[in-house]
């Protein structure tokens, strides 16, 4: 018989590595349904009985009010787990338990796991584990995740609490004194009429939280018709609580909860004060990471140095990786050409499905050392302090101040970034860093750039390139502003953040994160990427017998199709249409494009290229290239990041509009302004 | 409850947004409503917390507090909300109006 157990806490409490402990390697990762937030699933067995651990977001609350929250808050209610392991923070127990509280209060049995006991203990705090346990009726098991201590004991106390019945829900109450009492029995009274209100849900918390105004029990009211009753009530005997309060229900309720939680941890906790008034070496190291003088350049220097890192490391794998996938390649159809295969085949399976899978296994390497860097980030509690010191500057943009980070490394390739995304809690600053991530310039666009340039602007082919990246940094910040006010308005962004003592991070947690993440993207961007790819190869290659890519190809006549759309921006040939179309694959591409297509390959274009465009049209061309839809790895992975086709449609429909406008701008403009 | 009264009258209310780095305070209330409230409220910033200005971002904003053995960061915006009692009142119930 299969238990299913929920494992709930703080974030910066260890949960994860008492998740990683608890199940071992035995994890399966998914998505909660419907939303793109993370849902790790993990299997334990001891005394005979399997045990499914649910890894629910790390929460300071479940009060619903960010997407993390509802999501424990809604797996709690409905999926009603037959027991609740929460993660508390001995270190910093008060924080800890105003959670677990919340959690005992929709009945869920509960064990606490008291980690970071060492922690504790060097901050001369001391726990009595035993009074603890006592006063909120509930297991206490101390454990030391980190060093796998106590790890025993938890899964023992789970499965006796588990074998004691899992039915038995737990009754526990908390006292909202005299003031609250009476009217939330006046509440239950009325609840108790509809006991089908919210199932599983016990009718005190029902009331509490109506009190409090949970948005998901006022429209529960509101459907089973109890709605205005209980609005009268809390109108009527609410209104002369407030008074007496000097303060709003909702802060009563809260405040309440959060006094019965100080109250247990000063008879639990103990502090050695001689340790008390010492600097605590977090303090230190914070007087110099957030200092006026040097927070924000430490900071540039830590993402700078990330960034440079990432690319150093990743780009000789990246090469290794790519001619191993030519020679599979070549190989290949070499083999299939032996064995009598149509060439068409062998084309097949060389340029699309080879070449399809290599362009999928090239991002690997980024990927795993940029999560890498953002998990020794993270862990190390620096992610927060480069948050804290830039919040200003990005919010200014409407941004949260972690946008930076993915923002950055979009310089170097928009896939990590839009992955690197994730450590954005709120989904509106999420969704708006995606959205603008791809005008960050990546490396791949470069060679583009280098090439038209050098043709084009000679001495000033530095200028023109850097100009590129400024336009791209500035259409990504009017788009910011432009999607916090429309598509987001309302929704405003918020910091509120902790900042959590620093500490060392383990090197086992972050290569564990890295891998995850690596073998995602393969996993569930790939499959898409690959398909594109193929796409492309039979665009370019039929009908069978024509050059591929060549004019007569379905490519070039969707491209002498597409030309006179081009004509406004100045570039309305064939050429440019089909060499847009191939950047869609990758956009270093389009070099290799133009170089197949005017011959004489990469070394002729300079003498090719001045017969097809102007410098005024060249420079619109490197807008277009700069701005229009990213690659198709990037499309792939912001449809996986954000879990919805519509928004991906929107990315691509808006990047190419965008670009398309700005070279037709450039190149207008720049007539009415007399240039070429 | 006259004493404290009168202790509550000679101070002056005031946001968290301003007090200096190295300020302490007690919460009086939070005002507004909606998510942020809440966020705040339930992160322990209810009246009659303890707390005290730990420091500020390069550019004045953020701030970081103190309070309940953490350290929380808000943005100066989001500290406006959280209404601070005049030193000495920790007793007056309800906060000082």
């Amino acid at each position: 018989m299969g238990f299913t157990v929920a494992l709930a806490g703080n974030p910066n409490t260890g949960k994860t590595s008492i998740f990683n402990a608890l199940t071992g390697s035995n994890q399966h990762v998914g998505n909660w349904p419907g939303v793109t937030v993370e849902r790790k699933e993990g299997y334990f067995r001891a005394s005979g009985s399997d045990v499914k651990l649910v890894d629910l977001p790390g929460t300071y609350s479940l009060g619903a009010a960010s997407l993390d929250e509802e999501i424990a808050a809604d797996f709690l209610l409905r999926s009603r787990p037959d027991l609740a392991v929460v993660v508390a923070d001995a270190s910093n127990l008060e924080r800890s338990l105003y959670l677990a509280v919340q959690m005992l209060e929709t009945g869920t049995p509960l064990v606490i796991a008291l980690n970071m006991m060492d922690a504790a203990a060097e901050k001369g705090i001391t726990i009595d584990v035993e009074k603890l346990s006592a006063l909120l009726g509930v297991p206490v098991v101390p454990t030391v995740a980190r060093r796998k201590e106590g790890i025993g004991d938890l899964k023992n106390t789970v499965f006796s609490e588990l074998g004691s019945g899992s039915a038995r829900r737990s009754s526990f109450a908390l006292p909202y004194g005299e003031r609250l009492s009476p009217l939330l029995e006046e509440l239950e009274a009325c609840i108790a009429e509809k006991p089908e209100l919210v199932p599983g849900l016990p009718f005190r918390t029902a009331a509490v939280k109506f009190v409090e105004g949970d948005p998901g029990i006022r429209a529960a009211a509101e459907k089973a018709g109890l709605a205005r009753n209980m609005e009268e009530i809390v109108a009527g005997k609410g209104a002369r609580v407030e008074e007496s309060l000097g303060y709003d229900l909702q802060t009563a309720v809260i405040e309440r909860r959060w006094g019965f939680v100080s109250g247990v941890t000063a008879e639990a906790v103990s502090r050695d004060l001689s340790l008390k008034t010492r600097l605590s070496l977090s303090d230190r190291i914070d007087r110099v990471v957030t200092s006026r003088t040097l927070g924000l350049p430490l900071f540039f220097l830590v993402a700078w140095a990330v960034f440079r890192l990432t690319y150093m490391i990743g780009d000789p794998l990246v090469e290794i990786l790519e001619s191993l996938v030519e020679i599979l390649g070549e190989r290949a159809a070499g083999i299939m050409g032996a064995a009598g295969a149509s060439d068409i085949l062998a084309s097949f399976v060389q340029d699309g499905v080879i070449g399809g899978a290599g362009s999928v296994v090239v991002f690997f390497p980024h990927i795993f050392i940029l999560f890498a860097f953002i998990a020794l980030l993270e862990d190390s509690g620096y992610m927060a302090r480069g948050a804290f010191v830039m919040d200003r500057l990005m919010h200014l943009m409407g941004l949260h101040g972690k946008s930076f980070i993915p923002m950055l490394m979009g310089f170097g390739c928009n896939v990590p970034s839009i992955m690197g995304t994730r450590i954005l809690e709120s989904r509106r600053d999420r969704m708006i860093t995606l959205l603008i991530l791809p005008f960050m310039s990546c490396s791949a666009r470069l060679p583009v750039f280098v090439l038209f340039s050098g043709v084009f602007f000679g001495d000033r082919a530095g200028t023109a390139v850097f100009s590129l990246y400024v336009l791209g940094i500035v259409v990504a910040v009017i788009s910011a502003k432009i999607f916090g006010s429309t598509l987001f308005r309302g929704k405003s962004s918020q910091l509120v953040m902790e900042l959590p003592p620093y500490h060392i991070p383990s090197a086992g947690m972050v290569l564990r994160h890295a891998w995850e993440r690596g073998w995602q993207f393969l996993r569930k961007a790939g499959t898409f990427i690959l398909l594109a790819v193929i796409g492309v190869w039979a665009l370019a290659s039929f009908p069978w017998g024509v050059e591929y890519g060549s004019r007569e190809s379905l490519v070039g006549r969707i491209g002498e199709m597409l030309a006179p759309l081009f004509v406004p921006a100045g570039f309305g040939f064939w050429q440019a249409a089909v060499a847009l179309f191939f950047g869609f694959f990758a956009k270093e591409v389009v070099v290799g494009t133009f170089g197949a297509l005017l011959g004489g390959g990469e070394a002729g274009l300079a003498a090719a290229l001045p017969g097809l465009f102007t410098p005024l049209s060249a420079y619109a061309f490197l807008v277009m290239t700069l701005l229009y839809v990213p690659c198709v790895a990037v499309v792939a992975a912001f449809r996986r990041e954000t879990g919805s086709w519509k928004w991906t449609l929107f990315l691509v429909a808006y990047t190419t509009l965008v670009g398309y406008m700005g070279a037709v701008i450039v190149y207008q403009g720049g007539r009415l302004l007399g240039i070429g | 409850m006259g004493v404290l009264s009168g202790c509550c009258e000679s101070g002056k209310e005031k946001a968290l947004s301003a007090l200096s780095v190295g300020e302490g305070g007690v919460v009086a209330r939070i005002e507004g409503d909606g998510s942020l409230k809440r966020r705040i409220l339930e992160m322990g910033l209810v009246p009659g917390t303890q707390l005290r200005v730990e420091r500020k971002a390069p550019l004045n904003d953020p701030v970081s507090v103190w309070f309940r053995g953490y350290e929380l960061s808000l943005r100066v915006d989001e500290a406006d909300a959280v209404i601070i009692r005049p030193a000495g009142c920790a007793g007056c119930p309800g906060g000082c109006r």
